[in-house]
């Protein structure tokens, strides 16, 4: 339920982009400024569609080219801006690494020091209303618990990555475990 | 708010998927109610779909789909552990344009270079297919018809398409896109040690007191290995960690010894370091007499580009780049003697008392060292000089073979080793080390694999960068891509790969399973089954064999590329295909097709469905009426029991987390070439480096010589390509991972603040990346994670949407044909 208005937006932003693309790429000449209409478009949704219907019989079919043809450049998009809001996002599974929901900018994370673990860590969060890290996060290589954050854990950002305000350009129909069971049929009553 | 019966269902599963994953929920989440039929997920292993790391990883499938994954706590590489991308891998066959059904341009219904893609059938693609692959071959012969294949192929079809290409099309142009990765590594061990990959294994992190990282950004690129690595570090306060490289990454966050040198430097550095062991008397000369021996290589070698241009012209050593001449050891001391550290500091630009540490790590007997490198070194046109060059250091001081002293070569796509390297997909190259210039080593395969002597063509095919080439110019005709995005890839796009494939003398097909630019660019797109969709095995950088079981089905007609293989081979008979002298000579052949002959052999299909493990698909051997995996490895197996590749029986590694060849007596090699670790050293041997003859490794005395280019008063900045954290090579699977897009959206230009404010840009600002080859459109990028030094950019090449490949060199090592996408001559502008 959470993922249909993200799904149905990057949708949207597919068929818009591939219309688009296909137009372009019909054009022999295309004035690079028509490539920057796909995304602003897309914000603009009219019609609902899958993503099997969004397959272009054209030859402009790498969305992530935004339609533009390979022998040509594009503008690039403007660039994303990392969203700071602080809201938790939900897990697709329960051990996927959160997403970090606030702007890491100039953090500090070397061998020296760990700015992320100053909210972070156990003994801090309280004092800073920040999620602790996991109890696994304690653990070493052998699963034993260790009194400080174990060193295998340390570069924060291996796993957990911010997210930006960027569209994105392919739906992507992964389904969870909820949204799987809800679609199965009742085998047996309660 | 009342709760419905699914909804408490689905709370269900978030418990049970935490307790399989061994996480403590609190005790109000675990005390619901189970149904056990509706909230089972069948959980089985499964190596990562990405790096050559080789990560295990346990995925979850409930009706037929991949709902989680999640690290293998009981995967020796990473235990329990994943880096971002590896804990989205649930998400990578899920993009919605997924490809489900073959794709031919066509126009008025029939197939048209310039015509539109047009859904099709498997038969009609593969009837199109066929008649240009026969046109080709009965006008031009079987050296107009080539195939790029991949480091992501599965054992087996990077297996099966070398006996097709090779055994059956009689044509050696099959090369792998590891050519761009490994090559240099691959020649470097050649030249060294006469066999192929590392003597080490990832034990040896636990085990060192130091790390040097030569041009490898682990942090990103390798983040398993990197936590190992900052797990060691950070628990022994005594072990030191040297990165190198030309500009400042997240692996310089755990630095004890940074280092930035100037672009193709390095090598100066290391024939340094070979300096400072020699001067200071730290030779460990009976690991040197006893083990060692020691070769001059010729210089001056050019830089592998196309044969008229300037460069290769007035290179002295062009059409031998490898050859060279044995010396000995006064003579070695004698060359790198000139390396002084003053000489060094002036021409890397690195600070003494860095570089002094750095060479004390090598020098000092007491401190065990491992080596680590990538692309930094594999990716230049000297790069299989500084795979011999470090291989130096380690041989000078007897560090290697042993726990924690290891150099240790790291490979970027998840069966470099397995499959391109092992199986021996390279143009020049058999399974097990062999190659096609040995008539004794034809012998062996045409009688492994049941064929006429003969049969195997002796000279090497197209490798990668020449196969564009070809294409360009015309003389490569039908060409079939299989599981890589080499338009992307590709180093020169505009002058070299993208007119060959859209020239309309050639037909190209690409398999993928989306329709990346590589697929916009072919004529025909084959959908592919991907990863768990179809059984597969990966071999990683240490050696390691790992298995895993189809767990899903492929979406639509999407088939494994073992299956569009073997299907395409029905497709040619004996007679189209082989020389009429030999059929003659060999009656049995004759009339038969290329699927009989290579995989109905006795071998192949030796194994019935009904092995397959209960519980799993297998949608090959359901077509094909035969366990077709198990044929394949089996046979391939054959080329290296006895000899040093030993591979154990097929299915110990469906129950294993892998195991490390090679395997005798069911027992893994941890460490090879020493007597009591590696069985095949013999006894009171010490040491032995079997691949070479004489049992000796070769020590080279090999120079600095300068890179193909370099920045000057128009072209002023260096460009390094390469990749980042959240994607992975071309980002076909990562950029259709929400997450992974939405934290690294598009393709930037690092670029040092000075440099952007001189030319009047701030960041976010949009640029042009300019070299003589071609251009693309970027933004400039002062933050994050690279701090980059004055006159490098660094642009990494993920964004299909950014093809900085218009803009890079095809410039290769001479040697081992691996293009440097490190180095080449831009001007970054405005737009």
């Amino acid at each position: 339920m959470r993922d249909k208005p993200v799904v149905a937006i990057a949708l949207l932003a597919i068929v818009v982009a591939v219309a688009v693309g296909y137009a372009v790429g019909r054009k022999s000449a295309p004035a690079s400024s028509a490539v920057s209409e796909p995304v602003a478009a897309a914000q603009k949704p009219t019609a609902p569609a899958s993503a099997t219907e969004a397959r272009p019989a054209s030859n402009q079919i790498d969305a992530i080219r935004r339609g533009v043809p390979i022998a040509e450049e594009a503008s690039p998009p403007v660039m994303a801006h990392v969203e700071n809001t602080d809201i938790k996002r939900v897990r697709a599974y329960p051990m996927q690494p959160p997403t970090i929901p606030h702007s890491i900018d100039n953090y500090q994370i070397d061998k020296n020091s760990n700015r992320c673990l100053l909210c972070h860590a156990r003994a801090n969060a309280d004092r800073f209303q920040a999620p602790p890290v996991s109890v696994t996060h304690y653990m070493d290589r052998d699963e034993q618990i260790l009194a400080t954050i174990s060193p295998r854990r340390y570069f924060c950002t291996q796993c957990h990555v911010t997210q930006t305000d960027a569209k994105p350009l392919v739906a992507n129909n992964f389904k969870d475990i909820d949204t799987v069971m809800s679609e199965q049929p009742v085998q047996k009553a309660n | 708010m009342s709760m419905t019966r699914r909804e408490f269902i689905r709370n269900t599963a978030v418990a049970v998927a935490a307790k399989v994953a061994g996480i403590a929920l609190p005790a109000s989440a675990t005390n619901v109610l189970l149904e056990g039929d509706i909230t089972q997920m069948k959980w089985s292993k499964a190596p990562c779909r990405f790096c050559g790391t080789g990560c295990g990883v346990n995925v979850a499938v409930k009706d037929g789909r991949v709902v989680a994954t999640h690290g293998d706590v009981h995967a020796e590489v990473n235990r329990g552990l994943n880096c971002v991308k590896g804990y989205f891998l649930s998400k990578i066959m899920y993009g919605g344009d997924r490809l489900t059904q073959p794709l031919l341009r066509k126009k008025n219904g029939a197939y048209a270079k310039d015509g539109e893609f047009t859904p099709v059938s498997w038969d009609e693609a593969f009837d199109v297919m066929t008649e240009q692959f026969k046109r080709v071959l009965k006008e031009k012969g079987p050296g107009s018809i080539g195939m790029f294949g991949s480091g992501q192929w599965t054992v087996w079809e990077g297996y099966a398409a070398n006996k097709l290409f090779k055994g059956g099309f009689r044509s050696n142009n099959l090369d792998p896109n590891a050519r761009h990765c490994m090559a240099s590594a691959v020649m470097g061990f050649m030249r060294t040690f006469g066999m192929d990959e590392p003597m080490g294994v990832y034990d040896d992190i636990e085990a060192t007191d130091a790390f040097v990282l030569w041009g490898s950004n682990m942090a990103e690129m390798h983040p398993i290995l990197w936590t190992r690595v900052t797990d060691h570090r950070l628990s022994n306060p005594n072990v030191k960690v040297a990165v190198l490289s030309t500009f400042q990454h997240r692996c310089f966050d755990l630095a004890d010894i940074p280092i930035v040198f100037k672009p193709q430097t390095d090598l100066v550095i290391l024939n340094y370091i070979a300096n400072h062991i020699i001067t200071t008397g730290r030779v460990n000369k009976d690991f040197v007499n006893q083990h060692t021996n020691f070769k001059q290589g010729v210089t001056d070698i050019g830089y592998g580009l196309r044969p008229d241009n300037p460069l290769e012209q007035k290179a002295k050593n062009a059409k031998d780049p490898g050859a060279s001449e044995p010396i000995d050891f006064d003579k070695f001391a004698a060359f790198v003697a000139p390396y002084t550290l003053e000489k060094t500091v002036e021409m890397t630009g690195v600070d003494k008392g860095w570089l002094e540490k750095l060479a004390e790590l090598y020098a000092d007997p007491k401190t065990k060292v491992m080596s680590f490198w990538t692309m930094g070194f594999n990716q230049h046109t000297r790069g299989v000089w500084a795979n011999n060059m470090v291989y130096n250091l380690h041989l000078l001081t007897g560090k290697i073979s042993t726990p924690g002293n290891s150099p240790f070569s790291l490979t970027g796509q998840p069966s470099a080793c397995g499959t391109a390297r092992e199986v021996g997909t390279f143009s020049h190259r058999l399974p097990a080390d062999m190659v096609v210039t040995n008539p004794e080593h034809r012998k062996r395969a045409e009688e492994i694999w049941k064929i006429p002597q003969g049969i195997i063509q002796p000279k090497p095919g197209f490798h990668a960068v020449e196969q564009n080439r070809k294409l360009h110019d015309g003389v490569l005709n039908a060409y079939w891509v299989q599981v890589n995005n080499n338009m992307q890839a590709g180093a020169n796009l505009m002058q070299e790969t993208y007119p060959g494939y859209r020239d309309p003398r050639n037909f190209i097909v690409v398999s993928d399973a989306y329709p990346t630019v590589t697929a916009q660019a072919a004529d025909l797109i084959l959908p592919a089954a991907m990863w768990v969709e179809k059984e597969g095995a990966y071999g990683n950088a240490e050696r390691r064999t790992q298995f895993w079981h189809q767990l899903v089905k492929a979406p639509g007609d999407a088939k494994s590329d073992l299956w569009q293989l073997m299907e395409f081979s029905k497709r040619f008979t004996t007679d189209e295909c082989w020389p009429a002298e030999i059929l003659t000579a060999n009656p049995q052949f004759k009339g038969k097709t290329l699927f009989d002959v290579l995989f109905r052999n006795g071998n192949v299909d030796k194994f019935p469905t009904s092995q397959i493990e209960a519980g799993y698909d297998n949608d090959e051997s359901a077509a094909f009426g035969f366990y077709v995996q198990k044929g394949l490895f089996e046979e391939y197996a054959t080329f290296g029991r006895g000899h040093g590749h030993d591979l154990a029986p097929f299915d110990a590694y469906h129950q294993a987390r892998g195991l490390r060849w090679p395997v005798v007596d069911g027992k893994e090699t941890l460490w090879r070439y020493r007597e009591g670790s590696d069985p095949f050293v013999k006894a009171g041997a010490g040491f032995e480096f079997y691949g070479n003859k004489d049992g000796r490794a070769v020590i080279w005395a090999l120079p600095y010589e300068p890179p193909a280019e370099s920045p000057d008063a128009e072209y002023n900045m260096w460009l390094v390509t390469g990749r980042v954290l959240e994607h992975w090579h071309s980002g076909s699977m990562t950029m259709r991972v929400p997450e992974l897009f939405r934290s690294f959206p598009s393709g930037v230009v690092f670029m040092n603040p000075d440099d952007a404010r001189s030319r009047g840009f701030k960041r976010g600002d949009e640029v042009k990346v300019v070299s003589r080859r071609g251009e693309m459109r970027s933004r400039v990028e002062t933050r994050g994670r690279n701090s980059m030094p004055p006159g490098v950019v660094f642009v990494p090449w993920f964004d299909a949407g950014q093809l900085i490949n218009k803009v890079t060199l095809d410039a290769t090592d001479p040697i081992s044909k691996q293009t440097d996408y490190k180095k080449c001559a831009v001007k970054v502008v405005a737009v």
